[in-house]
């Protein structure tokens, strides 16, 4: 419960119309992408300066209250539900685009601005900024740092840890520390942004995030290779990348999605394809020609039945619209669907695909597998209908199975979504109850009460 | 204290299409009411958890809930983007009327819905009387526009709008009945109360083009309402009056197909009579759903029934410039954005230029313009901005409620853009021919 002063002081503040305390208001923040229950805050706060963000901080602090940072609230691991109620603090008011500076390659924004448009505004300079989450329409940059966000192009470009060059956060005093900087080299101090970035705001708040910018490839080719069975095509991936090729994008699809994708959205897929690979690499021109070459033949002496070549950017446009549709296609046959994060080491993806048709089996469940097989990180999806309690039940089942084979085939719990509530009970058995409690201790020594998003990643 | 039991049960007709949205957020990127507010309960996601939570009976009163319901502009920006195909307005239109029939219509909608607009005659003489004595309350303030603005202080706050029309069409063309021409087709025309009311120059520029291809019309002289001001406010009794006061008028008579000029009419008689009428005859329904498959929006029964064609490139002389701007239930709810666009570039006086963002929502939403002005006005400000860096001079569109406030904005602003309906832009072409 929130005393009646601190209310006021909240109010005082930001003003009454940014303060939601409203039940019917409050409702709408207790929920994120994943599936989970909600839990009502009680109190929704919605600053529009820096200023206003660290005074929050400070006093949630002081009350003890619980503070859950969020942006979108798009993340599919419940790292933005407010698991012990408290304030929810919304970055969407504080999206400006402070600095893109084109010679030294960096860019300067506040937490809530939006990744596509983020994109978008670089791009319009000839700069690329290459994480790309399937929410970057509406993700924001904060919810993407704090979450560590991947997308499709991680094989050759990483996820946003690695575009992060420094961060101004408050710490949960509302003092605001600075790392990093917004030079390529920078040695000085700790490298705290490597500690923030990921840690679901647990330990800080974003104030502002400097991000690293490269230039835009010049060139981009796409291709789907074709295959009757799906070990050959989960074999071919860590075929290219033993070949020493790194496309920008290496995309798997299952014959249970390829069949619902074209159900949904007519792109003409072969339904009778065992697997797909969607395969983009990009670069200098010649140097994608040449590439594009090399992995249509290893596509071919790895047993593809069929390789289509997208000839032009309204071909390639639409191998990525199947990709694309993957989801909403596997969404619309039942009510719930359940976008797990399952990773594993390239060499192990045709272990995890097995793995995954004998778990639909043994649980009677339908999954449709696709993903980011370049990187390991493939998304089983369950279609389930959260209502039906037995088959819910099967599905938990499912998902404790699924982990324990990544874990069991060297892989990790999280590629791209992060651990938030969803997996913090799995992550024992990923590292080990030292690692837990290392964590435990810095978190306890930098938010002495526990307030900054109590019970995510390292549990209570 | 009401008991939140009973309408948890009322509301479980949606909970199969509730369950379907998986809390994505996507439609954060396209509804204009988050776009400039940023708060949750003014998006789709956030109104499904919000029914989610009246149907588990996580609330003690159901106003709340009824009151961010009606933050919507029922524009389908959240549907048409919806990664799990969410029905949306179908979801929020009956969730409104069955809160709205469990916590009772507000005394002033009573008044307008059941005493005004549920009676076409009484509805048509109070507005006759209403453009007989406006001169009284309003002043004119852009002739191009053809906007008014309130004397004295009134409900209508700082408005701009356009006046009610001197005669209304319904008294120039009290009812119609020509037989085909060279086309071979009959159409019957539903005239909607905006173009009646205020546009009746819509509605005599869709008779002169419909006569120029040899089409005859049937014009009912009891016509009514589509009914969609009082189905948005969840008053379904008033909405199945006029549903059946215009079957009357329309129904048994011979006609190929049933065209209007107003988006919001097409969109209703096409999508929500027949799935939102209620308490009709097995018959009745029938004719309902007849009905809703003849209906056209008029640009499309032009272009596919007619063959209108853009005007082939290439003559010379001054051209105006022009821009369209799609309504929301012409191109979010029906598909249709290139027929009109084709009709426009039938006329070869005008040079088409896109706008950007055509098809985002202006803003009005209906009675959301009379109950949310400010935000209504926000949204319809990035329109006029739209419209006004398109550097046409003429912007056309085809609803006449989106012409309402288009004209408003650009009124407000001082800019010298004439608002028409692409049928007028058409019609002008005939004169010429």
């Amino acid at each position: 419960m929130i005393s009646q002063a601190v209310i006021k002081e909240f109010e005082r503040i930001l003003g009454k119309e940014k303060v939601f305390l409203d039940e019917t208001d409050r409702h709408t923040y207790s929920y994120d992408a994943a599936v989970l229950e909600p839990v009502l805050p009680s109190v929704v706060l919605r600053p529009t300066s820096s200023e206003e963000l660290g005074r929050l901080v400070r006093i949630c602090n002081e009350n003890s209250i619980p503070l859950t940072v969020r942006g979108a609230g798009t993340n599919l691991s419940g790292g933005t539900i407010p698991k012990k109620g408290g304030a929810v603090v919304l970055t969407n008011a504080l999206n400006k685009i402070l600095e893109i500076n084109t010679e030294d390659l960096y860019a300067i924004v506040q937490p809530g601005v939006v990744t596509a448009k983020f994109a978008a505004a670089v791009e319009a300079k000839g700069l690329f900024y290459p994480p790309d989450p399937g929410s970057q329409a509406v993700s924001t940059l904060g919810g993407n740092v704090a979450e560590n966000a991947g997308g499709l192009r991680g094989l050759k470009y990483g996820v946003t840890r690695d575009y992060v060059m420094g961060l101004e956060f408050f710490d949960v005093n509302g003092e605001i520390v600075k790392t990093g900087s917004r030079t390529v080299k920078c040695v000085t101090g700790y490298n705290l942004a490597a500690l923030m970035v990921g840690s679901e705001g647990t330990l800080g708040v974003f104030d502002k995030i400097i991000l690293k910018l490269i230039p835009m490839p010049t060139g981009r080719k796409a291709m789907m290779a074709i295959f009757d069975n799906v070990i050959k095509a989960s074999e071919t991936v860590a075929a290219i990348i033993a070949h020493r090729i790194v496309p920008a994008t290496l995309e798997f699809m299952d014959n249970f999605t390829i069949r619902t994708v074209e159900d949904y959205s007519r792109v003409g897929l072969p339904t009778d394809a065992a697997a797909l690979l969607l395969i983009e690499v990009d670069g200098h021109p010649a140097q994608v020609e040449e590439d594009a070459a090399k992995v249509e033949s290893i596509c071919r002496e790895m047993g593809a039945m069929k390789i289509r070549v997208a000839q032009d950017a309204a071909e390639r446009d639409k191998v990525w619209e199947a990709r694309r549709a993957a989801l909403s296609a596997l969404a619309k046959l039942k009510p719930t669907v359940v976008l797990e994060d399952a990773t594993v080491p390239r060499s192990k993806i045709p272990a995890m695909i097995q793995a995954l048709e004998e778990i639909s089996r043994r649980f009677n469940l339908t999954i449709g597998t696709f993903g980011h097989a370049g990187d390991g990180n493939l998304h089983p999806t369950i279609l389930t209908d959260k209502r039906n309690k037995e088959e819910w039940h099967r599905v938990e089942a499912a998902i404790d199975a699924i982990f324990d084979k990544a874990l069991g085939l060297g892989g990790t719990l999280s590629g791209e979504h992060g651990i938030g509530m969803a997996k913090s009970r799995y992550l024992e058995k990923e590292t080990s109850k030292g690692t837990i409690l290392f964590s435990r201790r810095i978190k306890a020594a930098l938010d002495p009460k526990g307030i900054l998003n109590p019970g995510k990643i390292i549990g209570e | 204290m009401q008991d939140m039991k009973k309408l948890a049960q009322l509301l479980k007709e949606v909970e199969d299409q509730l369950v379907v949205c998986m809390r994505c957020g996507m439609c954060q990127s396209v509804c204009p009411v988050f776009a400039e507010t940023g708060r949750e309960s003014d998006v789709a996601r956030g109104k499904l958890a919000l029914l989610d939570g009246l149907l588990q009976e996580m609330f003690k009163d159901p106003t709340g809930v009824q009151d961010r319901l009606s933050r919507c502009l029922l524009c389908g920006s959240c549907a048409a983007n919806c990664p799990s195909g969410v029905k949306v307005l179908d979801i929020f239109i009956k969730a409104r009327a069955i809160i709205t029939n469990y916590v009772g219509l507000s005394p002033l909608k009573k008044i307008i819905f059941r005493k005004m607009l549920s009676q076409p005659e009484l509805f048509d003489r109070l507005l006759e009387w209403g453009s007989k004595f406006q001169g009284i309350f309003v002043k004119p303030v852009d002739d191009l526009l053809g906007t008014s603005c309130a004397r004295f202080v009134s409900p209508l706050g700082d408005r701009h709008f356009s006046s009610l029309a001197p005669e209304p069409f319904h008294r120039m063309v009290p009812s119609l009945d020509t037989p085909a021409g060279a086309s071979g087709l009959k159409v019957a025309f539903f005239t909607g109360c905006v173009i009646d009311k205020v546009f009746p120059r819509i509605g005599t520029a869709a008779l002169r083009t419909l006569k120029h291809h040899g089409v005859g019309v049937f014009i009912p002289k009891e016509v009514g309402c589509c009914g969609i001001p009082a189905l948005s406010s969840g008053d379904t009794d008033t909405f199945n009056k006029l549903i059946l006061h215009n079957l009357k008028g329309f129904g048994s008579r011979n006609f190929d197909y049933l065209v209007t000029a107003c988006a919001t009419c097409t969109s209703t008689i096409k999508k929500l009579w027949p799935t939102m009428a209620e308490e009709l005859t097995p018959g009745e329904l029938d004719r309902v759903k007849a009905l809703a498959e003849k209906t056209m929006d008029i640009s499309q029964f032009l272009v596919e029934k007619v063959g209108v064609k853009p005007e082939a490139a290439g003559e010379t002389g001054e051209k105006t410039l022009i821009t369209y701007h799609d309504p929301c239930h012409l191109k979010k709810s029906l598909g249709i954005a290139v027929q009109p666009r084709t009709v426009i570039q039938a006329n070869p006086s005008y040079r088409f230029k896109e706008m950007k963002e055509a098809d985002k929502c202006c803003g009005c939403g209906g009675s959301f313009n009379l109950q949310y002005y400010d935000l209504s006005s926000a949204i319809g400000k990035h329109k006029r901005d739209n419209i006004v860096d398109s550097g046409c001079s003429v912007v056309a569109t085809s609803c006449p409620a989106c012409m309402l406030q288009i004209s408003d904005m650009l009124s407000q602003a001082g800019d010298r853009v004439e608002v028409k309906h692409a049928i007028e832009i058409y019609a002008e072409s005939l004169d010429k021919k």
